[in-house]
This record gives structure tokens, sequence and C-alpha cells, in this order.
């Protein structure tokens, strides 16, 4: 529902820089009264730090916001409340042991002489849930109901009464598919209550479903807005991902000589959790490279941590040379020969306390067991000879891996893989963070290993990496396998291709 | 430039409290003996730290995993009244069916047993139940004296064996016995985490353990390990107390011991939030206390600022150790004039 109305919010010409970034570069944003417009961009394009100004987390350098035709500044998220602006974070940021009516309610309580009258508070709960067509019993703790109704007391809790706009920041990502349903339709009827709803999500089927325009960012800048129904999915992604399918040129073949023989080291058959992704059917020989590819939040990293035991799928069977795995346990996997160098690298990978030398070793010494401790010569033979293998810098193993950079982290976490010799390597995200040395060394390195017979996996956001690295490419898109492009068929034009339209 | 180890300014306080007393109490330094064994302010800081200490050699570990086990004292008093009941055996204590024939290495290792098991139950609440350390030991905190007034049917039982006693009072080459048994215990565990990789599991559980976890190390039997090892230790430092005064208390062994056990440990550098652990630097925390009170005791200042002098002390070499509040103390320096 379009309607020919005065925009609703209009922000023009917003600049933000951060110490060495420009984040956003004249982008303008316009929202009107009745619609849902959904803002796309793979990570880094500017989309958060455009929400984030217009909720007033962040102060624009250049630029202005208007709301109902007049200039506002709003200078805190409270501030752009009040301005009728409101936003829905993609985790719920509530009290789980509160009730549902506090969670509502918080911080505007009704006070009376005798403290809060929760009389008061518990109807004007339910009437901020009627608002959004539900009936609950308020005085239930929030975190006895399920993941989509607690995300809809938050946008029940956003709303105030005076709410013009609401942001909804990646609302589905922890949903499945019914709950999912079950928030569009609230979303819809907010949307026939004449609110604006800014909507980012990174699943395509879910902008088509519910947005009327779209606006994309990439690297800052506004790419362009269209009505939803005039913009393809081809056209979309393209557009995402900054390259035009048309003008790729599939000369670039995949590795030369793909010599994928012998029986697979591992074989994924129908793979998929209840909550995730489903049915990611693969297998890779030894001289082989799997890609992944696909958009943020589209499966891979899920795909990735069930092959190596961290999540046990629901569905389907994973076999390891021919023999199906029963314990899905991450030691076992890698006594197994798996070896999976986690995204997150502070969360997932480093020891900070640890010394560059202890980081690395560590996942050759667990193997060994506590009792046969390399010992310290040993262990400095290993790590120094990684380090200069990965051109580590700097070489000072006995300092913290605190002090050592992104990109010198990453190959750090590199060579505590490579140091246990795996059969299967598996690099998710690799090269993200770092500089352009040190990808194309990571890069150079999987097609060293893949000549050598090892087995890899390589899961990347940059196209172009995935496409040059990879033998086959396995294309996800929603947390489904919607292609398998091998030998010939791998390159850039295609994966787009597949990750628009693919399966259909 | 090699880099200090954190519990070098815990020892840094260590020496400038001596230097206090060298300078201002007479005798402090005096050594005398007597039946061949050795008395003076020195020795007794040494003997007196003892359970402390063992305390703290435990207590290290389990910080070093990122936990805390508040429940030692509690097992002191558990592991004393298992040794006092099967040596007096009054024949209504729950334990007074067990005869082991007055044998103390007997009743030594079944004291050290059921520490053990109390270990083991404090691990398997963290590590298998995944309860935070905090709340999983503060249980057996709480219920351990109980289970001990239980064994003792809530008297306070008193023995008479010599070879027993002579556990916390004999003496080898002049040392305290309690001394030379702090020393063995500190040389085994530290064979046991330096010359096997158990220590490196610990750093890195405490570092980081959902990296850990990535990184196949088998975190809850790490957590298991080190609980039970805790448990162990303080089942130990509860004999070496029931040996001194002869019978099992089972309301006051151990009464606030894991509070000193924990400063012991922070003074002595090791992180509270995990990570990074030195045994040699919980030692040196455990004498620095020590000293405190002894030097406290000899000056005759009266008793209730004990407590007091030891917090500011602490807050001092915890302020140290800070690297922030270091550079805020130089900056300070720096900008008054000459």
């Amino acid at each position: 529902m379009i309607t020919l109305s005065e925009p609703l919010l209009e922000l023009r010409g917003i600049v933000k820089t951060f110490p060495g970034v420009a984040a956003l570069q004249s982008v303008d944003f316009d929202l009107l009264p009745g619609e849902v417009h959904a803002l796309l961009g793979e990570n880094g394009a500017g989309k958060s730090t455009l929400i984030k100004v217009m909720t007033g987390v962040h102060a624009a350098d250049a630029g202005e916001i208007l709301l109902g035709g007049k200039r506002i500044h709003p200078h805190s998220p409270s501030d752009a409340v009040n301005l009728g602006i409101s936003t829905v974070y993609q985790e719920v940021n509530l009290a789980p042991n509160l009730s549902i009516a506090e969670n509502v309610c918080l911080g505007r309580e009704a006070r009376g002489p005798l403290g809060i009258r929760w009389s008061d508070l518990r109807r004007r709960a339910e009437i901020a849930l009627d608002r959004l067509g539900l009936k609950l019993d308020v005085r239930l703790p929030l975190g006895s109901v399920s993941i989509a109704l607690q995300q809809m007391v938050a946008i029940a809790r956003a709303l105030d009464v005076s709410a013009k706009v609401l942001v909804l920041d990646e609302p589905t990502s922890s949903l499945d598919a019914n709950e999912v349903a079950q928030l569009f339709g609230v979303v819809r009827s907010l949307k026939d209550q004449g609110l604006g709803i800014v909507f980012v999500t990174h699943f395509l089927d879910q902008v088509y479903e519910l947005s009327d325009r779209i606006t994309v960012l990439r690297n800052g800048h506004k790419v362009g807005a269209w009505r939803a129904d005039e913009l393809s999915r081809l056209e979309l992604v393209t557009n995402m991902i900054g390259r035009d399918a048309s003008e790729l040129d599939r000369t670039e073949e995949a590795a030369a000589g793909v010599a994928a023989t012998g029986e697979p080291v591992v074989s994924a058959q129908q793979i998929g959790t209840r909550h995730g992704v489903s049915d990611v059917s693969f297998d890779i020989r030894p001289g082989e490279v799997l890609g992944l590819a696909g958009l943020l939040g589209s499966g891979r990293t899920e795909t990735l941590r069930m092959v190596f035991g961290l999540d046990k799928p629901d569905m389907g069977k994973i076999e390891r040379s021919g023999v199906p795995i029963r314990r899905f346990d991450p030691k076992q996997s890698i006594r197994e020969g798996f070896a999976l160098c986690a995204e997150d690298r502070k969360r997932e990978g480093i020891f900070p306390d640890l010394s560059v030398r202890e980081n690395i070793i560590l996942v050759l010494q667990a193997k060994r067991g506590w009792l046969r401790k390399l010992s310290f010569r040993s262990q400095s033979a290993l790590a120094g000879d990684l380090a200069s293998r990965l051109r580590i810098h700097p070489p000072d193993l006995e300092g913290s891996i605190d002090r050592l950079s992104g990109g010198n982290q990453q190959k750090a976490l590199i060579a505590r893989w490579l140091a246990v010799e795996p059969a299967l390597l598996m690099l998710d995200e690799p090269t993200r963070g770092i500089d352009v040395g040190a990808k194309f060394e990571i890069m150079s390195l999987v097609e060293e290993l893949r000549q050598d017979g090892g087995a890899v996996i390589f899961v990347s956001s940059e196209l172009p990496e995935v496409v040059r690295t990879s033998t086959k490419v396995l294309v996800l898109r929603d947390r489904k396998a919607v292609g398998m492009l091998e030998g010939g068929q791998v390159s850039e034009e295609r994966v787009v291709r597949e990750i628009a339209e693919g399966g259909a | 430039m090699k880099r200090l180890p954190q519990w070098a300014w815990a020892l840094a306080v260590l020496a400038l409290v001596l230097l206090f007393n060298l300078v201002l109490t007479p005798g402090f330094f005096h050594i005398e003996q007597r039946d061949g064994r050795l008395y003076g302010s020195l020795i007794d800081i040494l003997n007196r730290s003892a359970p402390v200490s063992l305390l703290a050699i435990g207590m290290t570990l389990v910080i070093g995993t990122g936990g805390v086990d508040l429940s030692v004292g509690a097992v002191m008093a558990i592991a004393g009244s298992v040794a006092a009941c099967l040596i007096a055996r009054p024949a209504e204590s729950p334990l007074g069916g067990i005869n082991l024939h007055r044998s103390t290495p007997l009743i030594l290792l079944a004291a050290l047993f059921a520490a053990l098991l109390c270990g083991l139950f404090n691990g398997i609440l963290v590590s298998w139940l995944d309860l935070q350390p905090i709340v999983a030991t503060l249980l057996l905190m709480v219920a351990g004296r109980g289970i001990a007034q239980l064994f003792a049917n809530g008297q306070i039982v008193t023995f008479h064996l010599p070879s027993f006693s002579a556990i916390a009072t004999g003496s080898l080459a002049g040392f305290p016995n309690p001394v030379w048994i702090v020393l063995l215990t500190f040389l085994i565990f530290a064979v046991l985490v330096r010359s096997t990789a158990f220590g490196l599991f610990i750093e890195a559980v405490g570092s980081n353990p959902v990296a850990a976890r990535y990184a196949g190390v088998d975190a809850r039997r790490i957590k298991l390990a080190v609980y039970a090892l805790c448990g162990v230790c303080a089942g130990l430092a509860g004999v070496i107390g029931t040996a001194d005064i002869r019978g099992a208390d089972a309301n006051n062994l151990g009464l606030y011991l894991e509070l000193d056990a924990i400063l012991a440990v922070a003074v002595g550098g090791t992180s509270i939030m995990g990570g990074r652990f030195s045994l040699i630097g919980s030692i040196v925390g455990a004498l620095l206390m020590q000293a405190l009170t002894t030097t406290i005791l000899t000056r005759g200042v009266s008793p209730e600022t004990t407590l007091v002098m030891k917090a500011l002390v602490v807050v001092a070499v915890v302020l140290l150790q800070a690297p922030a509040f270091r550079s805020w103390a130089v900056g300070i320096t720096r900008r008054r004039p000459a």
C-alpha cells in the first residue's frame, strides 16, 4: 500500500565518519506513512550506522533529518522515542524474569501514592498488546513465552502511543517459519494503522514478502531505492554485492587440474536443524576446495558448525570417510582430522591471556592429551616454523597474542589448525578484517593445501575470493542450499544468479 | 627487558613488612634452637601460614579456570571431624563402626578421601550441571559444617594419638612438619601443572571457555579435576588443624579461611577472572598475610586492628598490580614540581 502522501521521515545527505572510516557518505532515505521500507546491504554497507543516526545513537556529521516535515535532532535513543521513532533490535533487550506487563511499561510505570499502581500497569500493557492483536496473560514472566512473543512484547514496548516510525533491526533472525508469519501479521496491522516501518533483514524472501520499497546501501553509499515489485532478485543481489551480473566474465576458470579422486573425506546428506538451515548436501574429496557462497545469515556458519560437531543436526546425516558420525563433539572431530577456524576471532578463537606460541600449539596439545606434553623446545620449533610459513609479524612467539594485529591473529589461528595437519580444514571468513597482503597469503595457502591432497571448505562474503579459491561452490540462500556449481560452472556471474534465483 | 612476574609486587611488600620488623621490632629475626626444633617469629610465620598456603594452592587452580571454591573452610572441618572420629571412635558417631586401628596413615588417607569426595561433589555441580561456581560451592560451604557436626554428633571430639598429632606439632631438620607438608604439596602441584599440559589447559579454559571448546579442550574434565584437587588440599589443611589442637571443632576449624585463601591468590597476582595463574605467587600471598598477622601480634597492637591492616595491605598490593593505577600514580608524581 503506497500512498502519495508526504514522507513521514526523511534523511537528507547524511554523512558519518568514524576515525579512519567513512561509514556514510551523503546518504538519502525517506519513509512514507503506511509503508514497510526494507534497508539492505552486506556487512559494512552502513545499514546499522544509518539506523543509529535516525534513532539518536549517533549524531550525523552532516545532513538533516526531517520528521513530518520538521527538522529534528535526536541526541539519544530516548529522545528519538519521544519524537516518535522507536526501535526493536535483533536481540531481545528485555528482562526475562519480569512479567510481560512490567517489561512493556518498564521505566514509565504509573505511580500512585503507594508506589506503582499495578492494576493500571497491567491495563496499559494489555492495551499496548491489543494494538498488535495479541491477547496474553500479562502477569506471566516474559521468559516463559516463545522468542517470537518476546519479540512482539519488545515491539509493544517500543510503540508508545505517539510512535510514528518503527525500526525493526533483523527481528526475525532467531525465529522459525511460523513465528515469522506471526510477526509479519503484527507488522502488517501496524502498517495499516499508518506507521512507517523500516525493516532491516538479510533474508531475501522476507524482503519480498513484506516490503513495499527497498533501499540498498553499499560501502557507505546509497545505491538506490526501488519499489519492491519493480526490482528483480537478480538486480537486488547485484546491487548489494556491487557486481553487474551481465558484465562479469566467466573467463575465471576454476582451479586448473582438479584432481578430486578417492573417497569423500566428508559427505553431508540433507542435514539441517529445526531452527536453522535445512536440506544441505555436499561431499568433498581430497584435493577439493568447497566454497560456501551466500549472503549474510544464509546458513554458512551453521553448516560448518554441524560438520565440526558443535551442533547436532536434527535431520539428515554426515559421513566421515563413509562412516556416519554419531558423537557430535569437537574433541572427537579433531581426533578424526577435522579443523574449524571459526568466524568470530575474539569469542571463538584466541586465548587473550596466552602467548602466541601457546595459542598455536594448543589444539595439537589437546589432541595429544594432558600427559603427553610437547616439550618447550618442540613447541617453539613448531610455532616458529608455522609463524614464518604464514609470515606472522612480529614473530615474537612469547608475547601475548592480544598484541598482534587482527590479520596476524587470524594467521596464528590458522597456524593452530595447520599444526594438527587436518584432513579437512574449514575456514569461516578467514579474510575478514585483514589487509590485502594477508588475504592473498591465506588464499595461496588454501591452494597449496589443496595441491597436497588436502580438503578445504572456504567461506567468505567476498565473492571473488570464493570463486578464485574453490573448485566447487555450494550456494545457500535463506538457510537452504539452492545450488551446487562445479568445475567450469564456477564463476561470479553464476554464483550471483544462484544466490538470487537458484532453487526457485 | 624481561617482564617481572605479577607476584613480584607481593614479594616486594612482604620484604617491606620484614624490613619494617628488622628495624622496629626487636627480636623479630631471632631464631633459636630447642630440642632440635627452630623457634622464632620467622619460623612462626612459615608454620602458621601452612593451612592457608595449602588452601591457596588448590584455590589457585580453581581460580585459574575462572571459578572459585567457597567450601574449602567447611571441607577442612569435614576432614578434621572424620579424622577425629576415626581416632576417638565415640560409639554413637555415624563413623563409629569403622575401625582403622588408630593407624595414622590410614586415618590420614580416610580424611583426605572424604575431602576428595567433597571436591568431586563441587566439581560435578560446576562442570556437569553447569552451576555458577559461587553458588555451587556455597552449598557445601553451608552444609559442610553441618555434615562435620553430624559425624561428631555435635560435640568437639578430642583424642590422644601422638603419631597423628605429630603431623602438626612434630618437626624435621629443625622445621615444623607443616612447613614440609606445604613444600612437598607445592612441588607435587608444580610438577603436575607445569610438567604436563594440565596447567596450559586450565589457563585456556579460564582465558576463553568458548574457544577452549572449539580447540578440543575438555573443559568439563579439567574443571572436575581442579575442584577435586582443591578438596584434597583443603582436607590436608583440615588434618593439620585437627592434629594441632588434638580435636575436631566442626564449628570453628577453618572458619573464614576460604576468604584468606582467595585473598592470598589475588595478592599473588592470579586474576580472579581466570586465565594465567601462579602457584608460587599464591604461596607468597599466604606468607604475606601471615607475616602481617604475626607482626601485629608481636608488636602488641590490639588484635582488632589485624583485619583492618590486612585489608589495607591487600588494597595496596592489588592496586600496585594494576597497570592503570601504576601509570596514574607515575603521572601524579611527575606532575608535582620538584
